[in-house]
């Protein structure tokens, strides 16, 4: 990670983009091992449809708003030593990129706005939404790099999402103990998913 | 000619004891002839796929073997005839033989010994419309005799390119114990091919293949000669792999022609069609001696000394059937169809229909009952001996959690409950009892959705009407207000006008009166602007 | 100070113009989400609800100005399919509107009616055939069971007849075993 800046030759930056993608997707995926974006993790994953609806919408979001965010971090905060206000800016910016977003869509593409429906704008409240652009910052990537890891972070909660809502989709066809129906098994299978993310930790060259 | 045909292969299959020695030891008997005919013929109005028939006689009526007793009723339906001469006792709710154990209106007939046939004439197809031929089989209650009754007529059909590539008659007969189809084959086959003929001609096929499994080779020996005979041409007897359900149409044409009919597809849109034997015989009956379907091959087998095969009329008690050859004091019920796909009979009294191809006598020796269901192991048995290439454990997971749409993802309406997959399974599920409970799921669902759609539909269209009445009533109602309005204003004008007339006249002339006599008529000249200044007040 | 106050009214300014614009340029009319609703409802327009109608109720619970569990003839699945739809809990059926009855429709016994045409005009799905002062019927496959009839029929000539199981109706079974007593 932060290893951007060691490579300076430009076939060394491609697979320093790989680096950042693939890690970000797997070895760092964003809600397993992250522990990110918990809530839309556990709420809109009971159905592969809405699931992969709320991964797309997410997507789109967060590879904008680490763009944006990043503009707004070396053009408007830096220069004027305004780094505290980082939390609260790049808040404001998501929300306002969510909210535009959602009306765009609802607009042009009716059809994409019935798949996102009403996950739009769950997302604002989504924290890997802002901790993204966050770890940007603390990452020292540059703008294409944070594009990339925005992108991958996203592809990443997508992918367990989906992986998630597929399971919880067979779950209900289960025969699970009454206590532990609903949530709880929930809560398991996705610590064990979790758990074999870990074992993604073992391509040490993606860290 | 026949070892030179390439066959292909379905997918899974299973081989089950088949069983069917025994009732072939014998040929087909009348059964009329070993036993008297029944007390009564409790005939089902309802015997194929499709429509109710309606019932064109009424109790106390006199009726004649053949006669028409039941008419279609809309486009997927067949007609019902009656079995023997006599009287109708009543047309009345009668126990069926389906596994609900529930009735359904049935003509019943008491015989009058004399079994008088309708007057019969051959259908001379030849010379008629190909619509007008489809109506005789129609009228003649011709139906799939494999076990589905599908209207025949509906199928007698070139489809859209205008002729067929390839008409395959099914004789294939893989569930174990039944051996109806392979006895007329072996005892009837000239019938079987001849009927085999008119399809062909009404199909206008390229070639028709009859498929029999190769453990009949008695009946495979006995269609060929009966093709050399009767000098059909393009017509080719196949022998298949005995594997079940080598019988399934869609698995039947798959492994003659090599066509796999794709999900949501029709074996038409390919060029094939595909008739049972015994439906090829019933056309042959109906079409060339002019003699409706009104009675079909049963196998009698399972727990029964004498297994053996009859010509049963429709509307005969199965118990009288099965008694001819001694069902076994531990017979505890009757299965209609075979082991595989057969259903339990609610009771012994039900009569035989147009579906009834094998009476399986049943007992706990025979057929244990089923043991208790285990969890799924995702052992994936099922999957590989599926000869639709479903994935069995899917759609169970899915249809015990009663996830419907789940399992119809996974194309569970293209499953053929062949049972193949319940008799693998390891953990003893009857996966088959979850897909038909599924299914009838899913049906139940899809009419309560159109007919919601309709309601709704109604309900709109009244609230526009009665939108539309109110605007034209207020419609009417405005033109009504103006027309008296005009009328008033119409009537009042003249009468005002008269009245004013009269009272500026009366004015006039009491002017004139005091003015005149004095005025000279000079003063006329001054006088005329007077009257008006005057008249004002009026 | 006065950058970061600046900088973030800036922000403000400049966002708050954005999503301004574009939502008086992307207005979109019209609600998608009744007609979804609607679709599950059963269409008996019998009003249980407390709303006029089946489309009614879906405008009412879009908005939010009504509860999912409103509505006897959906039962309990109707609930789930809403509360599905519209990511909310399930609920049992809300008991002040009624209770889940096996579906029936309506009968006239054709001796008492005395043909006053009240109860057509209740009929929200024209399924009453008749004329003044002429025998009623109702055409069992268009009545979807809503009761409305029975209210105004001055006679009370109109029964309510369950649906009868046929071999045309009925359903396989859900798959059972009999617990038996094992012998020790």
């Amino acid at each position: 990670m932060g290893a951007g800046k060691a490579f300076v030759s430009s076939d060394c930056k491609m697979t320093n983009y790989i680096f950042i993608l693939l890690g970000a997707v797997l070895v760092n995926n964003v809600v397993l091992v992250r522990i990110l974006g918990l809530c839309p993790f556990m709420g809109v994953s009971k159905k592969l449809e809405t699931a992969l609806g709320m991964g797309a919408a997410t997507t789109f979001v967060l590879t904008l708003g680490c763009g944006t965010s990043f503009v707004i971090d070396h053009w408007l905060l830096l220069p004027n030593d305004l780094e505290y206000l980082r939390t609260l800016s790049f808040i404001v910016t998501i929300a306002a990129i969510v909210q535009l977003t959602e009306l765009v869509i609802q607009k042009t593409s009716p059809v994409l706005h019935q798949v996102l429906g009403i996950y739009l704008p769950l997302i604002t409240t989504n924290c890997a939404v802002l901790g993204i652009p966050l770890l940007n910052i603390s990452l020292r990537h540059n703008f294409m790099e944070s594009l990339l890891f925005g992108f991958g972070s996203s592809v990443g909660f997508s992918l367990a999402l989906v992986l998630f809502a597929g399971l919880r989709e067979r779950l209900e066809g289960a025969e699970i103990p009454t206590y532990f129906r609903g949530n709880p098994i929930a809560l398991i299978t996705g610590g064990l998913m979790s758990l074999a993310f870990m074992g993604f930790a073992g391509l040490d060259k993606f860290r | 000619m026949t070892a030179l045909r390439q066959l292909f292969r379905f997918h899974g299959g299973v081989k089950p004891a088949y069983n069917k020695e025994p009732s072939t030891t014998q040929p087909i008997a009348d059964f009329y002839a070993l036993a008297p005919l029944p007390a009564e013929f409790v005939i089902p109005l309802h015997q194929s796929i499709g429509g109710v028939p309606h019932p064109l006689v009424a109790a106390g009526e006199q009726v004649k073997k053949g006669q028409l007793i039941g008419a279609p009723d809309g486009y997927v339906s067949s007609a019902v005839h009656a079995a023997t001469s006599g009287t109708v006792k009543a047309v009345e709710m009668r126990l069926m033989p389906h596994t609900s154990g529930l009735s359904a209106l049935c003509v019943v007939i008491a015989p009058d010994g004399k079994d008088e046939w309708i007057e019969r004439q051959p259908v001379p197809w030849r010379a008629m419309a190909p619509d007008e031929v489809r109506d005789a089989l129609r009228d003649a209650g011709v139906v799939g005799l494999g076990g589905a009754v599908f209207p025949t007529y509906l199928k007698v059909n070139p489809g859209k390119k205008g002729k067929l590539d390839t008409l395959v008659i099914n004789g294939a007969e893989c569930e174990p114990f039944i051996t109806c189809d392979d006895m007329q084959m072996r005892e009837q086959a000239e019938k079987v091919v001849r009927g085999a003929a008119i399809l062909r001609d009404l199909t206008q096929a390229g070639q028709v293949l009859i498929g029999i499994e190769d453990n009949k080779p008695e009946a495979i020996a006995a269609m060929q000669a009966a093709v050399t005979q009767t000098g059909e041409a393009k017509i080719e007897i196949v022998p298949v792999p005995t594997r079940y359900p080598a019988g399934g149409a869609k698995q039947l044409i798959r492994v003659l022609t090599g066509i796999e009919v794709p999900h949501g597809k029709r074996s038409t849109d390919y060029g094939v069609q595909c008739f049972n034997t015994g439906t090829a015989c019933a056309t042959y009956e109906a079409l060339e001696l002019g003699q409706p379907l009104i009675s079909r091959v049963v196998t009698v087998a399972g727990n029964v000394l004498r297994p053996r095969n009859f010509v049963v009329r429709f509307g005969t008690p199965m118990k009288d059937v099965v008694a001819l050859c001694g069902p076994k004091p531990d017979s505890d019920r009757l299965i209609m169809g075979g082991p595989m796909m057969g259903f339990a009979m609610p009771a012994d009294t039900v009569p035989v229909v147009k579906a009834t191809n094998c009476i399986l006598v049943g007992s706990k020796a025979l057929f244990p009952p089923p043991p208790p269901e285990m969890p799924c192991i995702r052992c994936g048995e099922c999957a590989k001996v599926c000869p639709s290439d479903l994935a069995p454990f899917e759609m169970y997971w899915f249809s015990r959690a009663k996830l419907f749409g789940k399992a119809q993802e996974y194309h569970l309406f293209d499953c053929i409950e062949c049972g193949c997959c319940a008799y693998v399974c390891p953990s003893r599920i009857p996966l088959v009892d979850y897909y038909r409970f599924a299914k009838s799921e899913i049906w139940a669902r899809e009419q309560e959705k159109s007919a919601a759609d309709e309601a709704r539909e109604r309900y709109e269209f009244r609230m526009l009407r009665e939108e539309r009445e109110k605007q034209e009533k207020a419609a009417k109602l405005a033109a009504k207000a103006a027309e008296t309005k005009a009328k008033l204003a119409a009537a009042a004008t003249p009468e005002d006008a008269a009245k004013k007339a009269l009272i500026a006249a009366a004015m006039e002339r009491a002017q004139q009166a005091t003015q005149n006599p004095p005025a000279p008529p000079a003063d006329n000249a001054e006088a005329p602007p007077a009257p008006p200044a005057q008249q004002t007040p009026s | 100070m006065i950058a970061a106050i600046l900088v973030m009214a800036l922000g403000a300014v400049v966002l708050g113009a954005a999503l301004g614009y574009a939502s008086i340029k992307f207005k979109v009319e019209g609600d998608p989400l009744v007609e979804k609703i609607d679709a599950i409802l059963p269409q008996t327009q019998c009003g249980q609800c407390g709303f006029p109608g089946c489309k009614p109720y879906a405008e009412a619970i879009a908005k939010g100005e009504a509860d999912i569990n409103c509505c006897p003839p959906g039962g309990e699945e109707g609930i789930r399919k809403l509360a599905d739809l519209l990511g909310r809990e399930f609920k049992p059926l809300s008991e002040e509107h009624g209770v889940e009855k096996p579906k029936s429709v309506a009968f006239i016994d054709e001796n008492t009616c005395i043909g006053c045409t009240l109860c057509m005009q209740a009929c929200p799905v024209d399924a009453i055939v008749g004329a003044a002062k002429q025998m009623h019927t109702i055409v069992p496959k268009l009545c979807t069971g809503c009761e409305l009839c029975l209210e105004p029929c001055p006679v009370d000539c109109i029964t309510m007849v369950p649906i009868p199981e046929t071999v045309a109706n009925w359903k396989w079974k859900y798959p059972t075993f009999a617990i038996k007593k094992v012998t020790a």
